[in-house]
C-alpha cells in the first residue's frame, strides 16, 4: 500500500507487524489511553543496592525476548549499553531488543551480538553513522529496526507500544535508593530526559552509576519512586565523549551565507518580535542562524520567550545576554549547557515526552515558532530525509526533526545545494523522515524556497530581495551541477521502519543490493 | 601528447580530486576511480566518463589516470586531469 507521503509500504512486516500507514501530519489527534504501569512495591527496610549488573540480571529475571532499553545522555562515552549487553550475552541469553534513545560508534561491540543472535530487534530515535547503523542497513538484524523520533519514543512507551522489561539508566549521580541526577559526577551530563519515559514505565528500572553519594542525591531528577535497583561500576562512560569542547559557529563562507538568508526569512515573515521563541541544532551552520537571530533581536530590541532543543554554550550565551527569557533543555551538547543547567533556574529540563510526544496534553514544540533543521535530502515536496545516505545506508534517526517541524510555526530547512558531488534536493528522496507538509521554508545557497502550501510566508516575502524560486528550479540547479544520479537499487529486504511521531510508518528502509 | 613520467594535480581536500598520471605499459588510456560508495554508485560511471573524454581530447596516448576523488564535480575533474597530464608531458 502508499501511505499519504506517497510510499510504498507492506501492510505487514515480519517482525515488526502490523502496519499503521502514516495519513498525514495532524490525522491522529484526539482521545488516548496510557498504558498501566506493573512494579513492586517497596516496604521499609528493604535494600535496593546490588553489587553487579549480574546481580541485577538475576534479581530483574532477565531472560530470552525481553526488551532492554537505555538512554544517550552519555552519546559516544557511553559504557552502560555495552557493560550490560556483555553481560546479558555471558549468560548465554537470546532475542533481546535493545530500545536505546541513541546509538553512537562507540556501541560497535552490539555488531557482534546481532551477528550472534543476543541482539534480534532494535529500536532507536537517534543513530550516528557507523558499525551498528551499517550492520542494520545490511539485514544482520532478525527483524527490522524501529526508528522512531524524540517525541514518539516516549508516546510509543506511554501507549504500551513499546513495552520495556528492564530500563538500565545511566545516571552520572545517584544514591542508594535510586534517586538520579546528571549534573554531578565525573559523567556529569546534564539532563536525564530521554529516560524519563522509560523511568516511569518500565517493568523494572536500575540505576546504573559511578558516583554514589549520600542520600539525597539532590538535585533529582528521576526519583526514588520509580526505581528499583542501584548497581555501582567502576565507570560509566568517558567524558571525553559526552560533552563537546566548544561547539562554535561556522566559518564556513557558504554555511555563512545560508545562515544570513535563513534570519532574513525569518526577519521578513515577523517572526522576530517580543515573546519569539526559537530552536536550532547544534551544528555550526545551525548555530550560525542563531547568531544572525541574535543580531536581529539586539537591533530590534526584543526579548524571546524561550530557545530549546538540545542546548550548547551558544544558547546559554544567549539566556544570559537577556535574549530569551528561558531555556527547555532535553539534552546539554557542552559543559557550559550542564553548568547552566544545574545553576539557573531559567534554565528549565523538559523530558523526551514534554519535548515532543504527540499524544500528550501538548508538548513544547507545540509552542514552538521558529525551527532550524537540517537534511540529507529534500524532494520537490519538501519531504525530508535525514535517515539514509543516498547510498540507501543508515546514517541517522528522526531525532527531534519531525517533532520540531510539526509542532513549530515556521520550520526552515537549511543546508547547502550540493554536498560534495551530492545534490541534496531531488525528485525524491532515499527515506521521508520528516513529511513536507511541515516543512515551510528551504534555505540553500543558491536560493530559497517556499512551501506552495504557506501562501502566507510567500506574500510576506514577494517584496522583498531575497533570491526566492520554486524549489524546482533548486534542484535543477544541483543536478545541473552534480549531474543525474544514477538510482540506487534496493532488495525486497526492510531493514528498518521509519516511524512517525504518531506510531504510524512514513517510510520502510530496505537493503540496498 | 606523450606522457613521459607521473605526475600529480589536485588535492585531497573536500571537493577536490588528487589525479596522478603515469605512462602505461600496457598502452591505452586507462581509468581508476577511488571515492566513497555513495559517489561510486550514483556517479561512478559519470565521473570515469568525464576523465577519460578529458584525457581523449588532451590526445594523451597511454597513460593511467588514477583519481582519489573527495567529492569533486565535474569541472575540477577536467581541469585536474588536464593539469596532471600537461605536467606528466613535458
Amino acid at each position: 500500500m502508499k501511505n499519504s507521503v506517497g510510499r510504498e509500504i507492506p501492510e505487514y512486516i515480519e517482525g515488526y507487524g502490523q502496519v499503521k500507514p502514516f495519513g498525514g501530519a495532524l490525522a491522529n489527534y484526539g482521545e488516548r489511553t496510557k498504558t498501566s504501569v506493573k512494579l513492586r512495591s517497596v516496604k521499609p527496610g528493604d535494600n535496593k543496592l546490588v553489587e553487579t549488573i549480574d546481580e541485577v540480571l538475576d534479581k530483574v529475571g532477565i531472560r530470552d525476548g525481553m526488551t532492554v532499553s537505555f538512554h544517550h545522555h552519555l552519546r559516544n562515552g557511553d559504557y552502560v549499553i555495552n557493560l550490560v549487553m556483555e553481560a546479558i550475552a555471558k549468560r548465554g541469553i537470546k532475542d533481546i531488543t535493545v530500545a536505546a534513545t541513541g546509538i553512537f560508534k562507540i556501541h560497535e561491540p552490539l555488531v557482534d551480538y546481532i551477528k550472534s543472535g543476543v541482539i534480534t530487534g532494535i529500536s532507536v530515535n537517534y543513530i550516528a553513522p557507523g558499525p551498528v547503523a551499517t550492520a542494520i542497513s545490511k539485514g544482520l538484524l532478525k527483524k527490522p529496526a524501529v526508528l522512531m523520533s524524540h517525541g514518539g519514543r516516549p508516546r510509543a512507551i506511554e501507549s504500551g507500544d513499546l513495552h520495556i522489561d528492564v530500563a538500565f539508566i545511566a545516571a552520572p549521580t545517584a544514591d542508594f535508593y535510586g534517586n538520579m541526577n546528571g549534573v554531578h559526577g565525573k559523567a556529569a551530563c546534564g539532563t536525564l530526559a530521554y529516560a524519563v519515559s522509560d523511568a516511569q514505565y518500565a517493568d523494572h528500572v536500575v540505576a546504573v552509576t559511578d558516583n554514589l553519594v549520600p542520600y539525597p542525591a539532590c538535585p533529582i531528577e528521576i526519583s526514588q519512586d520509580y526505581v528499583d535497583y542501584v548497581v555501582k561500576v567502576e565507570s560509566i562512560g568517558d567524558p571525553n565523549g559526552i560533552v563537546s569542547g566548544t561547539l562554535t559557529v561556522t566559518k564556513d563562507p557558504v554555511g555563512l551565507r545560508i545562515a544570513k538568508l535563513a534570519a532574513q526569512v525569518i526577519e521578513a515573515t515577523g517572526y522576530i518580535k517580543e515573546g519569539m521563541s526559537f530552536q536550532t541544532g547544534a551544528g555550526g551552520t545551525s548555530l550560525a542562524v542563531a547568531a544572525e537571530v541574535r543580531r536581529f533581536m539586539k537591533e530590534k530590541n526584543v526579548v524571546g520567550s524561550f530557545a530549546a532543543g538540545g542546548i550548547t554554550g551558544y544558547m546559554v550565551d544567549m539566556l544570559n545576554d537577556g535574549l530569551f527569557r528561558s531555556l527547555f533543555d532535553v539534552q546539554c551538547f557542552d559543559l557550559k549547557a550542564i553548568a547552566s543547567m544545574r545553576d539557573n533556574p531559567k534554565h528549565q529540563k523538559m523530558s523526551g515526552s514534554l519535548y515532543g510526544n504527540p499524544h500528550n496534553r501538548g508538548a513544547v514544540v507545540n509552542n514552538l515558532d521558529v525551527m532550524i533543521l537540517g537534511a540529507t535530502e529534500i524532494d520537490t515536496d519538501f519531504n525530508v530525509n535525514v535517515v539514509t545516505g543516498s547510498d540507501g545506508i543508515i546514517i541517522g534517526a528522526s531525532g527531534g526533526h519531525n517533532d520540531t517541524a510539526a509542532g513549530s510555526k515556521l520550520a526552515i530547512v537549511v543546508t547547502n545545494l550540493t554536498k560534495g558531488r551530492l545534490p541534496v534536493v531531488k525528485d525524491q528522496v532515499t527515506t521521508v523522515t520528516t513529511p513536507g507538509e511541515t516543512i515551510d521554508v528551504l534555505v540553500t545557497e543558491r536560493g530559497i524556497a517556499v512551501n506552495p502550501a504557506r501562501q502566507d510566508l510567500i506574500d510576506k516575502l514577494k517584496d522583498t530581495d531575497l533570491p526566492i524560486v520554486p524549489i524546482e528550479v533548486l534542484k535543477n540547479i544541483a543536478e545541473r551541477l552534480t549531474g543525474k544520479p544514477e538510482p540506487i537499487k534496493f532488495t525486497d529486504q526492510v531493514v528498518a521502519v521509519v516511524e512517525y511521531r504518531d506510531g504510524t510508518v512514513i517510510d520502510a528502509v530496505r537493503k540496498p543490493l | 601528447m606523450k606522457i613521459n613520467k607521473t605526475a600529480q594535480a589536485g588535492a585531497l581536500e573536500s571537493s577536490d580530486v588528487l589525479v596522478t598520471v603515469e605512462p602505461n605499459p600496457d598502452g591505452g588510456i586507462k581509468v581508476e576511480l577511488e571515492t566513497k560508495r555513495v559517489i561510486q554508485k550514483q556517479f561512478g560511471k559519470q565521473i570515469e566518463k568525464v576523465i577519460l573524454e578529458t584525457a581523449q581530447q588532451s590526445g594523451a596516448e597511454d597513460v593511467l589516470i588514477k583519481a582519489q576523488d573527495k567529492g569533486a564535480l565535474d569541472y575540477t575533474f577536467r581541469a585536474r586531469v588536464q593539469a596532471a597530464l600537461q605536467r606528466a608531458s613535458l
